[in-house]
Formats: C-alpha cells, structure tokens, sequence
C-alpha cells in the first residue's frame, strides 16, 4: 500500500482509520491523538485552481462547517505535484483577509468618501446608467452609411481573472451592447 | 504554448529569453530543472541576473530591446553552419514558396512602405501563383526568390561584431547560445524557447517571437516532444480570456471582429475564409462559417436564422483600420471622448503605460463600474494623491469581487489544458462572482428596454442571456448544443443534445456553440471533462508525459500542436524514443493528430501546420504589419541615435498616441542616457493590486526599488539603500537603490550603457510602499497587437532630497 502523508490523513480522518493502521502495524494511540488535533481532521478537501501564473497549480481547499481552515498544493496534479509559490501558498489568508471589500461601495460625483449600497441598488442604477449611455452615443450608422452599431463611449477593461464562462457572458453582453473598446490584461 | 508545461522535461536545450521563469511561473521550473538533471543546456538570456539565471547553465545579459539582433545571428549561424534540418525545412515550412517580384528589403525597409500612413501594402510580399492557384515551390532551395533564399540574404547582415555591438553581449557569449541552441537542428534532439512579456512587451514584441519561431521552423523543433515555442502566459486564465476574447479585435475562437466593410454574414465569410486549391493542405480555416454560425446561434438563439445570417446585422462592426485598444482607449478618455465604463480585475491605474495621463483620463469619466478584492489606485483614483475629489465628477461603483476559492468554473492553462476549479466556500461577506454581476446589470438592461424601448433594442432583447449564472450550464454551452434533430455519419442526435466535436459543427443554423475550439469538451458521453483527473497513459505517452486522461486540452485534447511535423513522411517519429505520434500502418497512435488523414507518403496526407492556408510553418510570414522577416529596430526610447543595421533607427509602423502628455525623450537624448526595464515579482501579482493587501506576502517584498549596477552607482553617487529618483520625460518615481552585480554595464556601439530594473506591482493605496513605476513607461505600441513597450525606455536617476512617496 501506497502510504503518504494525504492519505495517512484520509485514513486517520475516517471511521476506517483503527482498522487501517492496525493492518499496516502502526501504534495507534500517539497517531491518532495527534490527528485529533491538526486543524484539517475531518475537513472536506475542494480542488481549486490557484488564480495567478498560468501554470494553474492545483490548490485543495480544506472546508470545515463552511469555513475555510487551510490550503495546500494539490499532490495528485501532474503539473505541480503538490508544489505552491509564495502566492499560492498564500492562498488561505487572502480568501479569509479581512482587507477585503465586504459591500457594495457607491461614490457620487463630487463626493469625499464611499457609501454602503445594497446590489440591487447598485446593478439597478448601473444599468440606468449604461442604458442611457448607450441610447445617447450608439452610432448606427458611419460616414460612409455603413450599418456599424456601435457604441463607442463606453468600455470594458478586464479581466483574465475571471473564468471561461464568465469571459463568454462577459463577451457576449458588451458586442450585443454595441461595445467595441474592449481589452484587459492580454494585451499589457 | 504550443507544448504544455510538463513537456518541457523532454527538451535538449531550453533557451529562456524574455521571462524570468523561475520568479515569475515558479513551478514552472521544475520541469526545466528536470530537464537540465537529465543533460539538457539550460541558457537565461535577460537584462537582468535572476533566479532563473542562477539554476541555467549560463546566463548572458544583453541590452532591453535588442532580441532581435541576437535572434538574427542565430539565424544566420543555423544557416552558415547548415545546422538547420534539411528534410522538415523542405517538406514542412515555406522555405521552398516562391516569392513574387514586388517583395524587397532596403535601407530597413521591406517593398510597399507608405510613410504617410506608416503602414505596408502586404501586396507587395505575396506568393508567386501557379497556373492552379497554389504557390511555386523550388524544393532544391535554389530558386533566388525562394524563401529560403531571400531569408538567408535578409539575416547575412547579422553579422557577430554588428550583433554583439547592438546588444552589449560578447562575441564569444553569442556563439555560447548560438551554438548549444542549433545543437537541436538534429532529427533526435530538441531545443524549447519560453518567453513572456519580456517578448511581448516592445515595439518590435511580435517580431521578436517571430524570430523564434524562424529559428524553431529551421531547427525542426516545432510539433516535437520538448520543442515548440511556449509563451508563458502571465496571467490566471489569460489563456481561457484570450480564448473566450476579453478583447476588441476578435470574436470568440480567434475570428475577426466584424468591421464595417463587411456588412453581412455572407460578406463576413468571403472576405475571412481562406481558400487553398492545394489537395495537400487542410486549410483548416475553410471551416469558419460554421464557426462563426454556430457563434451566432449561441447569442442570439431561436432568433438567429440562415434567412437573416443569424442576426449578424445587429453585431457592433468596428472601423476598419481603427485601433480601440488601451493606449487609444485612455487617450479618447483623456480627450473627453469617453462616458463611462467597466473595469474588473484589473489596474490599469497601475499597470498602464504613463500612469500620469491615464490617471488625469479616468477623472474624466461621467461613471465607472469597478469590482474587485480589494481598494486599488483604480477604484480609489478619484481621491488619489494631489487630488481634490471634490473636482472630480465620476460616480463610481464597487462591487466586491469572490475569490478563486468561493466559486466554481473552468480555466484553461498556458498548456491550453481546461482545468475545472470548484467552490469551496460560499462568498465572504458580500462578494459576488463576475458572471453574477454581468448577469445580474444584463437583466436589467434588458427589461428597460423592453419597458422603454430605446436604440436598436433589439441587439440587446434577441440576445438568448441567461437569467442566472450557472457555470455548469454555460461551459456546456461553450461546448455547444444541436439546435435540431441532426444526422452526423450515420448517427442521429436529438435537439438539445451536446456537439461531440467541432467537426459537427454546422453553417446552416444546426449547431450552437460559444467557441468551436471548445466543442469536444463536454460531451453525452463523458460528460464535462476538465474535471477528468485520471493518470492514465499508455507507455508512448508517459515517455512525454502527456497525460491525455487529465482534464482536457483544447484543440480536441491535442496536447503538441502541429505533431503532424514530427514524423517523416512515412508517418514515423523523427525521434523514436520522444515519439509524439506515430503511423501504425492503420491509425495514428500516440498524441491526438493534427487530423486523422495518413501520412503525407500515401498522398492522401495533409501537410502539419493546417492552420495556415499552404499547410507549411512559415519562415516567410507576409501577414505581419511590419514586415515578412523580423528586423532589428531601436526600442522608441533608445540611448542610442543610430542602427548598425539600417538607416530606420525604430520601427516604421509602431502604434503612439500624441496628446500633449505624450511626451518621448529623443534618441540618445543625454537627459535620459540610462535604460530602464520593468518586471513581476515572486510575491506580487502585476499591478499588486490583491497582493500589496496580504500582510505575510507585503512583508517578503515591502516597497520599491530600482536595480542598478556598482559602476552606475559609483557614477551617480548612490549608495546602497538610498532614497533615489527615477525619471523620464513623462514622469518621476522614488524607490530605494539596490546596488547589485546583477545588472551589468553593457558594451553597446563602443561605449558603456546602463540599465536599470524596476519592479512595477506598488501603488499609493498602500502607503508607504511607494507609487507607479509606470508613471515612466511611454504609451507607444507593437503595430500588430498595440502591445505597450513596457521593457525598455529611457531614464535619468539621481540620489533623492526627500522621499514623499516611501516609508523610511
């Protein structure tokens, strides 16, 4: 039997583990209070892709009552076998940092500082907000009498962080919005 | 990449130039460093001494903006030294292509030069056309205006002391790289370029990797086991969102974007559908009606017909000729050209070229949308240093972004591997994942104009948009649906049912997908395969590691692109124990091929490179905006005012905008005599944006610096932790000297040059670590893809008075 340190975790974790360990000859007491203790016994364990380089190094998320309790490289991931750079292994505290932007911030013009909004709020004024931008500029037509739909004065910038399916959705609203200034990080 | 990320074990010679793998894809490297256990020559040719140097074999420093003229006397050295591959050259790129009489080479410039619009008639470059509408072609290479030919004219002036005197890199540490790199020339070895911005980022960024691709197409290591030419995308998914076209000038699936002088579908695919008369080449583009049909039928649904072209009508078409990327994006903004906009997951405010002007441009905006992790210099731009916010008039909207762990979806690697990630918690706080957000304005946008109606409504209320966001449901969609009852060879599948493979895909309304080169991803019978995690090889692939069973790649789970040129003509693997693919009398085994035809020996094969209407690599690349061969031109900010290879000192075609704060230092301008380049670090991401914000990571890499050589800093007086000044024409930036024999004067037309290094990831928004490198950088472009030159402009420094912007 093939026995590292993941799979020691598994078995200690699960109902099986006395049998387990006891067929392999292994003390049991000293073992098993210490896995007790580590924080990811009894962890879910979610494979994860780590979000910076393109190397795309697997990440598995260690999940207990809901809450996130430790990262790790992804050991069974050919490309980084388990491997992290000083970012992904930092993955666990910037998912918990409590840095991060907890609301919806809206600022309004002239204003010196941020307001707490609700999203509906937010994606409801957004939306006011490029409708009607769209309804003053969109060209339908160029000099020449050229069919264009276009909608020149408004952009999107970003983002490669997102995933497949939200560049697809992402793509697909701004060409049927008439957008044409489009870009994010593949081109710096 | 054209290769993945494992594959690199199975190279020879591994040639690192213009990326510091080890700090900036850092696991990358083990597999080079697997190679190198194994005997392979690893060389890191950079400005800069890095990690990535110390683990190569030799590290060899030459001046920023200068790889071509290295790259060139590689060329002509795989040329003098008749080191290239014989029979691939003949048999798989254009070196035999006859080239008509129009094309030309002078004084820097190639024929069809018009220095009004800075633009070349490509005209000029075409193939002469035989009586068949196929290329000549003189497989003797004698022909003197056959590519091979007017290639080894066009690099014989590259010669050693011209090349060493350009890039400040000796003769003898030239011929170093030259010569262990040409080693690869032979059918059983393998040589791997990796670069990455350090490429890219340049006015001549896309001749460049043209270089390397001249090099690898001569030295037959395109399509082989640890050979290719890998860019090392720099970014999470930057792949997937180049795939998926988070960009103005395509459609998803690498299609043009529609312009205006292509008014209807059927305008669209005559004017972008290659045609090859050759039986021999595959000319895979021939295809792309279907593609783009199948594109159309996922947006606009029941409401895209073959009687209306799908509602191509209703789709944006952009001008022709017009460039709608960043540098003309923010010099519109700062022209009060632009109303509002949407920037997520990024920091333009940071990591744009002249930050000064795109700081003043975005102050211009009536409204702006942001979403991210964390405040950053463009969420917080309306109340930056200097600034009364008082006077600034957007109204700005910040959502708060989920982290990579707090949702689920597919990503797709640098190795084109689609990865599927899952979600591990709920969203802190009250984060939300883009696709949300998207989903969540997009609705609403689409009730208005249903309630009010409005301009052209209908591009927005005919488009098939999700009412929820649902990633399981949306890659399927990538993947692509029958939208009727369809027979294909002999089986029927249902309405509804997933497209097994691209080559289902149809131009008459049949299919959906959002992006052929997806379809095959997600099938009936294996369901959503980037979640496959199976090891399984059979013994030819583990010899590459090629991992066929893990996740999925796209193009059909191809994991070496072209490996159709890494067997002869039999079908057999010019390297037997590297085998990529191999003819087995009946099929191909091995890797999946680049098309199941026989091989080219049966005359019923297809030539390897079928993305490319001739089926060849091409040495002669005539669809480029600046010209067929790379040529070395200064970088646009240059401490030098001449060029040993010709009169054009920079690029005749790059791309610069001209608003009063575009300013540009002049040629070997004594003001500004250092160079200076920027990069990445290990522990911030890009603009720095999330990381700056992670206590543990800030720690290991606090503030800003600048890297600069004992001898510069013996001439300006600097010592080693001194507040210190950087400055270009456009703008100032303080950081602490780090004195280090890492940068090295280099030898450069007779006389010494300096160069410093910058990293470009601190922002104000986190006080005390300093602002924007870019700040420096000008906003001049590559005429091909308006890549900013980022690596190499022109700077004084000078020890600082007082620092304002840096914690002491």
């Amino acid at each position: 039997m093939k026995f590292n340190r993941r799979s020691f975790i598994k078995l200690a974790g699960s109902g099986t583990a006395y049998l387990a360990l006891a067929q392999i000859g292994v003390s049991l007491t000293p073992v098993t209070a210490y896995a007790k203790d580590i924080k990811i016994s009894g962890a879910k364990e979610i494979v994860t892709v780590c979000p910076f380089c393109s190397v795309s190094c697997h990440v598995i998320g260690y999940v207990k009552g809901g809450k996130l309790v430790s990262t790790e490289g992804d050991p069974d991931y050919p490309i980084n076998q388990g491997s992290l750079c000083a970012k992904g292994a930092a993955m666990l505290s910037m998912t918990n940092s409590h840095h991060r932007l907890q609301k919806p911030l809206y600022r309004a013009p002239y204003s010196e500082k941020w307001e707490e909004k609700s999203w509906d709020w937010m994606l409801d004024r957004m939306a006011r907000r490029i409708k009607d931008t769209r309804d003053k500029d969109i060209i339908l037509k160029n000099k020449k009498g050229d069919t264009v739909n276009r909608l020149e004065s408004m952009f999107l910038l970003g983002t490669s962080h997102a995933g497949n399916e939200e560049c697809a959705l992402a793509h697909q609203a701004m060409r049927g919005l008439g957008v044409v200034h489009m870009d994010h990080q593949a081109r710096i | 990449m054209t290769n993945h990320w494992i594959d690199i074990k199975n190279a020879d010679s591994i040639l690192i130039m213009g990326s510091n793998a080890a700090e900036h894809h850092p696991i990358s490297f083990k597999w080079v460093l697997e190679a190198k256990d194994k005997g392979a020559t690893v060389m890191h040719v950079d400005p800069k001494f890095s990690r990535t140097s110390a683990r190569s074999d030799f590290h060899v420093p030459l001046r920023s903006g200068t790889d071509i003229a290295f790259l060139g006397g590689m060329i002509k050295y795989i040329l003098d030294s008749e080191s290239y591959f014989k029979e691939y050259v003949v048999e798989y790129t254009n070196a035999a292509l006859i080239v008509g009489k129009d094309y030309g080479f002078k004084d820097g410039l190639f024929t069809g030069y018009d220095s009004k619009t800075r633009k070349y008639d490509k005209s000029k470059w075409n193939f002469e056309i035989d009586s068949e509408g196929n290329p000549k072609r003189d497989k003797s290479l004698k022909h003197p205006r056959c590519v091979f030919q007017l290639m080894k004219k066009h690099y014989s002036r590259y010669s050693l002391d011209k090349a060493s005197a350009t890039t400040g890199v000796s003769e003898e540490n030239l011929m170093k790289v030259f010569k262990a790199f040409a080693a690869t020339g032979r059918r059983d070895k393998a040589g791997t370029v990796m670069y990455a911005l350090g490429w890219t980022q340049h006015t001549v960024g896309v001749q460049n990797i043209r270089s390397a691709g001249i090099i690898q197409l001569l030295l037959g290591n395109i399509g082989i086991a640890g050979g290719g030419i890998n860019a090392l995308r720099g970014e999470p998914n930057v792949q997937g969102s180049t795939d998926h076209t988070l960009l103005y000038h395509l459609i998803p699936g690498y299609m043009a974007m529609p312009l205006n002088t292509w008014q209807t579908f059927d305008e669209y695919n005559k004017a972008n559908t290659p045609v090859s008369h050759d039986p021999q080449s595959a000319n895979w583009w021939q295809h792309k009606p279907k593609y783009l049909a199948s594109l159309l039928k996922a947006w606009y649904g029941e409401n895209a017909t073959k009687e209306n072209g799908f509602c191509y009508d209703l789709l944006p078409k952009a001008e022709k000729g017009e460039d709608y990327s960043y540098l003309y994006l923010f010099d519109r903004m700062y022209e009060n050209k632009i109303r509002g906009g949407i920037i997520i997951g990024l920091n333009p405010m940071n990591s744009v070229p002249n930050s000064n002007k795109v700081r003043k441009a975005l102050d211009r905006l009536d409204w702006l949308v942001t979403s991210e992790l964390h405040h950053t210099e463009t969420t917080d731009n309306w109340k930056r240093p200097g600034v009364d916010p008082k006077k600034v008039k957007t109204e700005v909207f910040l959502f708060p972004s989920a982290h990579r762990l707090e949702k689920e979806g597919s990503v797709t690697n640098s190795g084109r591997w689609m990865l599927w990630h899952y979600q591990a918690t709920k969203p802190a706080f009250e984060a939300k994942s883009f696709g949300d957000m998207f989903v969540g304005f997009m609705k609403r946008v689409q009730a208005l104009y249903a309630k009010e109606g409005g301009k052209l409504p209908e591009a927005v209320l005919k488009m098939d948009y999700p009412d929820k966001y649902d990633p399981e449901e949306l890659c399927a969609k990538i993947n692509g649906h029958f939208t009727r009852d369809t027979t294909i060879k002999g089986k029927l599948y249902k309405k509804g049912q997933l497209v097994p493979s691209f080559t289902a895909l149809g131009d008459d309304g049949s299919t959906s997908s959002l992006n052929w080169l997806y379809t095959g991803s997600y099938t009936e019978k294996d369901g959503n395969k980037s979640k496959r995690r199976s090891t399984k090889q059979t013994e030819m692939q583990k010899r590459i590691g090629l991992f066929p069973n893990w996740a999925w790649c796209w193009p059909v789970n191809r994991r070496i692109l072209y490996n159709r040129a890494s067997v002869d003509l039999n079908g057999k693997p010019y390297n037997p124990a590297k085998a990529v693919i191999e003819w087995n009398g009946k099929k191909w085994v091995g890797d999946v091929p680049d098309g199941g035809w026989p091989p080219m020996s049966s005359g019923k094969g297809r030539l390897p490179f079928i993305m490319h209407k001739n089926g060849v690599g091409q040495l002669f690349g005539p669809g480029r905006q600046d010209g067929p061969f790379s040529e070395h031109y200064e970088p646009v900010e240059t401490p030098v005012d001449f060029n040993l290879f010709s009169k054009q000192l920079s690029s005749p075609c790059y791309k610069f905008v001209s608003s009063d704060m575009d300013k540009l230092a002049r040629p070997a301008d004594p003001n500004y005599p250092v160079v200076l380049t920027t990069y990445s670090l290990t522990e911030h991401w890009c603009g720095g944006g999330e990381t700056r914000n992670i206590p543990n990571l800030l720690e290991a890499e606090p503030q800003q610096y600048v890297e600069m050589s004992p001898e510069l800093a013996k001439e300006k007086g600097i010592k080693n932790g001194d507040g210190v000044i950087v400055e270009s024409v456009r703008g100032r930036v303080e950081a602490i000297a780090m004195v280090t024999i890492r940068m090295r004067p280099l030898k450069v037309h007779g006389r010494i040059i300096h160069e410093i290094g910058m990293p470009f990831c601190y922002g104000w928004t986190t006080p005390g670590t300093g602002d924007a490198t870019n700040r420096l950088t000008p906003s001049v472009g590559d005429p091909n893809t308006t890549i900013p030159e980022f690596k190499a402009c022109c700077v004084n420094i000078r020890k600082a008075d007082k620092l304002t912007e840096l914690a002491t």
